[in-house]
């Protein structure tokens, strides 16, 4: 899970308080949040509503690899709808169906957007996004057919009543110019065209608050069917996606490798990547290399924050310019920290999580969008937000990673203190011995054994 | 020290991290020198040798003209022909001693790592150097910038100071005015120095971060590393409750042993010196092997106690052995996984107790050949049957 805020004023107290409190509301373990996960970028996270100024020793971000989402969270996150998941489409979310899925995300945003187009008074917008991927190939059969039903065991019945728009958005944008290879029923209210991440898409809408929709049947079972038997087509990769990954043996050094795609045929764009590295991982910035194309890449602008043991991640954000049809690795690397024997959790071999990596970018398009859309479809410009139609902005999280840590011997504790005590005390007791006491020649005894005892 | 480097050229400071430890003056030192850095710590160790080997042939001549005296005075016993040493014997200690140096393969071991220790045994060795030439402001320089780099070199003051004491033949008498003069000055001298070297630190990076970074990890010894000293494991493995009182206990324990060594041995401050080098390379925070390296160079100096050795065969196998399962064990713990921690910590446990019982061993002997030379060689009861010696 990760946090980040852009504060006001007097930020550390206040983002502790915030990190408790969220964890409060979500049931989420969010209050684990301190200095040594909390880092102050320096060029990632703009705000995106209304903000004054943007200073970033104002911001914070945090990053928790550890925590992963459960039905504890989805059910806060449920609660904060304004019809919770009594009606509209929130009915679909059971916890059941949703954790039985390949991913699940879920997302909360607050910014503050004017009120009307005047923008004299400011109201806080809260978003909540949901990402959910079901593999119906895997579980259905064999068969890419889906439905409503079949994912979520549920049908929609009706709309939230305080729902000023209710809508279902499927996807049936056909590749390679072929028509009529897929089939929605029921058949929609309206299609509507749009032009999302570059890419021009169709979408079959159903409008819940139309009250055609419910004429023929008191719920609505989306379906979608394809025609013809699906030869194997790969999906369309994104113009710009990343890897991360661990390389190295033993448990003293190793290296951390991001590998970057830029899969656009012509256009080459800057990516803004964001590491947090927790401070057992010693980073050594000099050995950090950015290889694009077999030559050397240097990022155009670096802020690099070392760690402090114990009190701070390492920080490191980078401006690199990637070629368009490009590869660019970016590898550093670490030496492996040896902790105090409470510092480890209570699974040490499990390992250590070191959370995503941030790649912020502003993606060119290939089509082009024109204002006259942006007008029409304000969910897509918000869930894909773009300054002007040439490019959209993206925000790619890798994937987190796992290491492992040398571990001292837990149940030994008191043995350790005894025995290097006594080699302390051999010290002392010998130099004692030498400096105290003086060489004298041995009486001889006298009497017997009797006497000696 | 290249990850120090590398933090400044991008504009941070190199302190602000928990990975740089080492002084602004190695920082400046190493920006010029970096692309020769090999051939850098050769020269350093061509260096210590070099001011071993000159130090000691001045130390030898001392040790002939007091010996001389103490004959001529009949301070020794009749007996004692044996013990006492000619020229001709100590004709190629000097040579030994930087042989010795040169040729241990800790000494090799630490400039193929090219490990900042080497400029410390360096200073450290021109220190002696100055010390035994007599000159104190030099001294007092040398000693500033060993300590200013490690801090435990501080304790290295005292046998310094006696040594001075006996060269400009002041009597060490709490009452005399003429040493409290000889050690203020000296103390002045080294104060002053360290000094003018911390702020000429401060001037070249411009803020006293250094001070917590280098002095403030040595004494508080934040960094686990495992390393060949006793600190790592017990430190790993410390209730958090303690953790303070035990950081205390064992610098103090370093410092300690300074003061009743100077009692004891302020007729010998070059011994003192060895045991005191000794001493701090085996109770320092940070142990390296070059700081072993060091303390050997010394052993052929007292090469005339060798007979007087109880244990030397044991000790050296101890040491010998205990060299070569460092890397073993390890191997295994870190990259085979096949051993734990346990194993290496053992290790370390024998060799330093090795190190231990060597130097006390040493002091032993020293010890019981003063006393021979004293009492004469063959002791004999009251009735006149041989005599065994003993410490009481």
């Amino acid at each position: 899970s990760n946090l980040w805020y852009l504060f006001s004023r007097s930020v550390d107290k206040a983002w502790k308080e915030l990190s408790n409190i969220l964890s409060g509301i979500f049931c989420a373990s969010l209050n684990f949040i301190d200095s040594t996960n909390t880092v102050t970028p320096t060029a990632s996270f703009k705000p995106l509503g209304l903000a004054n100024g943007t200073d970033h020793h104002l911001l914070r971000y945090a990053v928790l690899p550890r925590e992963v989402v459960c039905t504890e969270n989805l059910t806060p996150w449920k609660k904060l709808l304004p019809c919770g998941s009594k009606a509209g489409l929130a009915v679909l979310l059971k916890a059941e169906r949703l954790f039985h899925s390949s991913y699940h995300s879920q997302a909360v945003h607050i910014r503050p957007v004017c009120r009307d187009a005047s923008c004299l008074a400011v109201s806080w917008e809260l978003r909540q996004t949901l990402t959910v991927v079901f593999d119906t190939f895997a579980s259905g059969q064999g068969k890419k057919d889906w439905s409503l039903f079949k994912m979520f065991s549920r049908t929609l019945t009706d709309a939230c009543p305080l729902a000023s728009q209710s809508k279902v958005y499927v996807d049936i944008s056909p590749k390679n110019k072929e028509k009529e290879l897929l089939e929605v029923t029921p058949p929609p209210t309206s299609v509507h065209e749009a032009i999302v991440q570059g890419d021009k898409r169709t979408y079959a809408v159903y409008d819940l608050l139309s009250p055609l929709l419910f004429n023929t049947s008191r719920s609505l079972n989306v379906q979608l069917k394809w025609q013809r038997p699906q030869e194997s087509s790969e999906l369309p990769t994104p113009v710009l996606h990343a890897q991360r990954y661990v390389s190295g043996y033993g448990l003293q050094t190793g290296e951390i490798s991001t590998l970057i795609y830029n899969t656009h045929p012509y256009r080459a764009f800057p990516v803004l990547l964001l590491e947090t590295v927790p401070w057992y991982l010693r980073l050594y910035v000099h050995t950090l290399t950015i290889i694009t194309k077999g030559k050397e890449n240097k990022p155009s602008y670096i802020h690099y924050q070392p760690a402090q043991d114990r009190r701070r991640p390492h920080l490191l954000e980078m401006l690199i310019q990637l070629p368009a049809n490009s590869i660019t690795k970016i590898t550093i690397q670490f030496e492996r920290a040896l902790l105090k024997w409470t510092e480890y959790t209570p699974d040490p071999n499990h390992g250590f999580y070191v959370g995503s990596s941030v790649l912020s970018a502003l993606v060119p398009s290939i089509i082009a969008m024109k204002d006259v859309d942006v007008e029409q479809s304000p969910l897509f410009t918000s869930l894909f937000p773009s300054s002007d139609g040439s490019s959209y902005f993206v925000r790619l999280y890798t994937e987190p990673l796992l290491v492992n840590l040398p571990t001292p011997d837990f149940s030994m504790p008191y043995n350790v203190i005894c025995l290097t005590c006594t080699v302390v005390a051999v010290c002392y007791g010998s130099f004692y011995n030498l400096l105290t006491r003086t060489f004298h020649v041995e009486e001889p005894s006298r009497g017997g054994l009797a006497k000696r005892l | 020290v290249v990850e120090g480097l590398a933090l400044l050229d991008l504009g941070v400071s190199p302190y602000s991290g928990a990975v740089f430890h080492e002084t602004p003056l190695i920082i400046y030192l190493f920006h010029f020198l970096i692309e020769y850095a090999e051939l850098v710590f050769m020269i350093t160790d061509v260096l210590t040798a070099v001011a071993l080997y000159l130090a000691i042939q001045d130390f030898n001549k001392v040790v002939f003209k007091k010996q001389k005296l103490l004959i001529e005075l009949d301070k020794y016993a009749p007996d004692v022909a044996e013990l006492i040493r000619t020229p001709m014997e100590m004709h190629y200690i000097p040579l030994k001693v930087a042989l010795f140096y040169l040729l241990n393969p800790y000494t090799v071991m630490s400039c193929v790592a090219k490990s900042t220790c080497a400029i410390n045994n360096t200073v450290v060795a021109f220190f002696i150097l100055a010390t035994i030439k007599g000159s104190a402001f030099l001294s007092a320089i040398f000693l500033a910038l060993a300590t200013y780099q490690t801090l435990y070199p501080l304790t290295l003051f005292a046998p310094a100071l006696l040594y001075l004491l006996q060269r400009q033949f002041i009597p060490i008498k709490l009452k005399s005015k003429s040493f409290w003069l000889y050690t203020m000055q000296y103390a002045a001298l080294y104060l002053c120095s360290l000094v003018v070297i911390i702020c000429l630190s401060f001037f070249l990076l411009n803020s006293w971060d250094f001070i917590p970074s280098v002095y403030g990890f040595i004494l508080s010894v934040p960094d686990l590393t495992p390393n060949i000293g006793l600190f790592w494991y017990f430190f790993a493995e410390m209730f958090e409750h303690f953790s303070l009182f035990f950081v205390c206990v064992f610098q103090i324990n370093v410092f300690f042993y300074t003061i009743p060594l100077a009692i004891k041995l302020k007729e010998h401050p070059m011994f003192f010196m060895f045991v005191q080098i000794a001493i701090i390379s085996i109770f320092k925070s940070y142990p390296t092997v070059g700081d072993i390296a060091l303390y050997m160079a010394f052993l052929p100096v007292w090469s005339h106690l060798y007979r007087f050795l109880r244990n030397i065969f044991i000790l050296s196998c101890v040491l010998i052995v205990c060299s070569f399962l460092f890397p073993v064990l390890w191997h295994l713990w870190i990259y085979a996984g096949s051993a734990n921690s346990n194993f290496y910590y053992a290790i370390t446990l024998t060799f330093n107790i090795g190190q231990i019982l060597l130097i006390s061993d040493y002091f032993y002997a020293f010890l019981r050949r003063e006393y021979y030379l004293t009492h004469g060689l063959h002791l004999t009861r009251q009735d006149g049957t041989e005599a065994m010696l003993v410490l009481k």
